[in-house]
């Protein structure tokens, strides 16, 4: 499976389109990691377990994705996008969308 | 006499805080500033645009999605000067380094994730804020992630190579 955020896949014609595919996933930081961001948040810089946490989430939105791309027969997902946005306090939802092609 | 102690309780632990904020905050940020001008200074030869196409003519031979996010937040000392800047009002100058620091750390994390690429075209950062448990908006974390595409360019020499 090809993923690109540019309209084509280089180099390659476009066969067929399926319109758009999509995979979100809705996540919530538990307690230990709260507390381990809480302490980390004294001295500032990078909070390792929230940047973990939220890579896991982009990834697994992405592969539902690409799951629902697999599933209409195509072999590359073009202009794909990604959004974040909080559903309640301290959750918040990964959005990946993108078009479903067939390409060479 | 337990008074004196409460007192010292009340008052040392927040000016602990900020002092620890301080100077433990600012030799990591001084850190991760060397540490991004280095990875930079390797990663200068493939730059990143935020068009959908490069500059160079050669055709491409390999595309894919190159996607890098990190969350930073700041020491108790900065947000402490913060609390203070919102009354007068004016820009916060010791959050500007968070967000720089951000946007620079998300977008050398994505040319990591596709090292082999040379170009990423079609860039996008977003921010978004991270609240805190209690819905405390003003903690000041964020999330920044920056994804587009690696580009690997059609090379003769390269081809030859192999």
């Amino acid at each position: 499976m090809i993923l690109t955020n540019i309209d084509n896949v280089p180099d390659r014609r476009i066969l067929k389109h399926f319109g758009l595919v999509q995979g979100s996933t809705i996540r919530a930081k538990h307690f230990g990691r709260d507390f381990a961001a809480g302490l980390k948040n004294i001295v500032g810089g990078e909070l390792k377990g929230y940047t973990e946490l939220l890579q896991e989430s982009r990834a697994e939105a992405t592969s539902r994705m690409v799951a629902q791309a697999q599933e209409l027969g195509a072999n590359a997902v073009i202009n794909v996008r990604f959004t974040t946005s909080s559903v309640a306090q301290g959750a918040s939802e990964i959005l990946a969308y993108g078009t479903a092609v067939l390409v060479e | 006499m337990s008074r004196w102690i409460e007192l010292v309780i009340a008052l040392g632990i927040p000016v602990l805080l900020i002092v620890l904020g301080k100077f433990v905050g600012a030799s990591l940020e001084r850190r991760h500033y060397q540490s991004i001008e280095d990875r930079e200074v390797r990663f200068r030869s493939k730059p990143a645009f935020s068009t959908k196409q490069s500059n160079s003519l050669a055709s491409v031979r390999r595309a894919e999605l190159a996607i890098g996010s990190v969350v930073v937040s700041v020491d108790y000392f900065k947000r402490f000067l913060s609390g203070f800047r919102m009354i007068f009002g004016g820009e916060i100058r010791s959050y500007s380094s968070l967000i720089d620091r951000a946007r620079r750390e998300a977008v050398l994390r994505m040319k990591e994730s596709q090292p082999d690429a040379d170009a990423y075209i079609n860039t996008r950062l977003e921010t978004s804020t991270i609240s805190s448990s209690s819905g405390d908006e003003g903690l000041g974390t964020i999330e920044v992630l920056a994804y587009g595409t690696a580009i690997v360019f059609e090379n003769v020499e390269r081809t030859r190579l192999r």
